[in-house]
């Protein structure tokens, strides 16, 4: 499975991207879609909301089932991608295109924190044994 | 170990995505499994539901035994082929299992019953056996496999592929059943369309299979024939009703004949026991999807009343939530009720089920 490399990511399988202007950008992987299957619907944080790190901020739910989406980093949710709650199928097509959220960080190290690709194909190694 | 079908090394041929369904190897989709629900609908699609068991009961007095054995009545069953849905019960009025009854001489009925039960149903019919007729045979077929092709243009894509069967099975009604070859064909389903059920060696699935696809016929998994029974409004064992419930409380009231004389296991237990529930379908207003074991609440008359639904789940085909609950009786179709789904309370209007029959809504 190809993992972007200009991505960071969390073993509760988010991507996060850094955006030029300092804010992040965050997602579900390509493997949490497809353990999920189908995407029926996706409840997004509203924009002003204050999160912490690791806080259950959003959930996905397939056909099959509900995931939670939890905050990679501490920030205030600055945009929303408000065409997944039309059309959530657009995760099973490009999950590292359908975003779901920004985020004005609260501490930009805090990125630091995060998994690289090749820390988060590991994660999915040892997840598959 | 993971027991299999023998479509297995087909499945995987095919890139299903497999899961453990109650012990079971078996295919949850082949890709997608909102594509493989809507082409049942609007086409054709097949199932391998050779984990089901068929079980054959032989011998003089078989239908005596089965008059017993089961909530519905096999009086109902007067002309060889057609075929009954039933419950099994325990004394208690609990439903050990449902299964549908084959009719097919009057020494010989084939009973399908469901994977997850197999083991347990062929030890209470058995053991009933050794009581009440100890003369049957009660054969497990495990040397059988199963295919379900389902949706408007099934019928038409088995003919094309079992060369001379149109003949014999085109004035099949609904439930009935014949045999052409080495192939039991049966019009019954589990998805609210038209279609056939077949039974056939396990040695010949692999390659009936292989021609249907070729036919057209879309591999369907077990993701899609949960979306689209529960669109059908169709009871699913172990969620819609078990060993716990009332058959009378699980919308299964129309399957258990009460007005005859006949004395079956389970009947005195359902007579004794006021029925103060029911199983009701729910549509969901706001956004979201229902689950199994969702809390429901009902107000009637100033009074709130709680529920729980027993399957839910996202429907394709109204693009939008449906559920089957068991609700208070006095909660009635049009109500509006609520799901507490995680931190919220969800709307959702109570409505009559099914949901969709052959391609069309019905709410």
């Amino acid at each position: 499975m190809d993992i972007p490399t200009n991505l960071k990511y969390t073993k509760s399988h988010e991507w996060v991207r850094l955006e030029d202007d300092g804010s992040v950008t965050i997602g579900i992987t390509q493997h949490a879609q497809e353990l999920l299957g189908d995407m029926v619907f996706a409840e997004i944080p509203q924009v002003g909301r204050k999160l912490k790190q690791r806080e259950e901020c959003a959930v996905v739910e397939s056909v099959k089932a509900a995931a939670d989406v939890y905050a990679p980093i501490s920030g205030e949710v600055t945009a929303v991608n408000s065409e997944l709650q039309s059309a959530p199928e657009k995760i099973n097509q490009d999950a590292y295109a359908a975003w779901l959220f920004k985020l004005k960080p609260t501490n930009t190290a805090d990125l630091d924190g995060l998994l690289d690709a090749a820390g988060y194909q590991k994660v999915l190694e040892s997840e598959a044994h | 170990m993971l027991k299999t079908t023998p479509l297995n090394q087909t499945h995987r041929a095919m890139n299903a995505k497999m899961v453990d369904f109650g012990g079971w190897d078996m295919p949850l989709h082949y890709g997608s499994q909102l594509d493989e629900h809507h082409k049942v609908r609007s086409d054709a699609g097949m199932f391998d539901v050779s984990h089901m068991l068929a079980v054959d009961i032989k011998g003089e007095s078989t239908r005596a035994f089965l008059r017993q054995l089961f909530a519905n009545n096999v009086d109902k069953l007067t002309q060889p082929g057609k075929a009954l849905y039933s419950c099994m019960l325990n004394p208690q009025g609990g439903v050990i299992d449902d299964l549908i009854i084959y009719f097919l001489t009057e020494s010989w009925f084939r009973v399908v019953v469901n994977a997850g039960t197999a083991d347990k149903d062929m030890a209470w019919m058995q053991a009933r056996r050794n009581e009440l007729a100890p003369g049957l045979e009660i054969t497990p077929r495990r040397d059988l496999a199963m295919i379900a092709v389902q949706g408007p243009n099934a019928r038409a894509k088995v003919w094309q592929v079992i060369a001379g069967s149109q003949a014999v099975t085109e004035n099949l009604k609904l439930f009935q059943a014949t045999t052409f070859d080495q192939y039991f064909i049966a019009r019954t389903g589990y998805t609210g369309e038209d279609g056939f059920e077949i039974i056939l060696p396990a040695t010949d699935a692999a390659n009936f299979w292989n021609a249907l696809h070729a036919a057209g016929v879309a591999p369907a998994g077990l993701g899609a024939r949960d979306t689209l029974r529960l669109e059908a409004g169709m009871n699913l064992y172990g969620q819609d009703m078990d060993e716990a419930a009332n058959p009378l409380e699980s919308g299964l009231g129309w399957t258990v004949d009460l007005k005859s004389e006949r004395d079956f296991i389970g009947k005195q237990a359902l007579l004794a026991t006021p029925v103060t529930q029911q199983l009701i379908g729910l549509l969901l207003l706001d956004r979201g999807v229902l689950r199994s074991h969702q809390k429901v609440i009902a107000h009637h008359d100033g009074t709130e009343a709680e529920g729980e639904i027993t399957s839910g789940g996202f429907s394709p085909t109204l693009n939008q939530s449906i559920a089957l609950a068991r609700l208070p009786s006095q909660v009635s179709a049009g109500d509006e009720v609520q799901v507490v789904v995680r931190d919220k309370m969800l709307r959702a209007k109570v409505v009559k089920y099914p949901f969709v029959r052959n391609g069309k809504s019905l709410i």
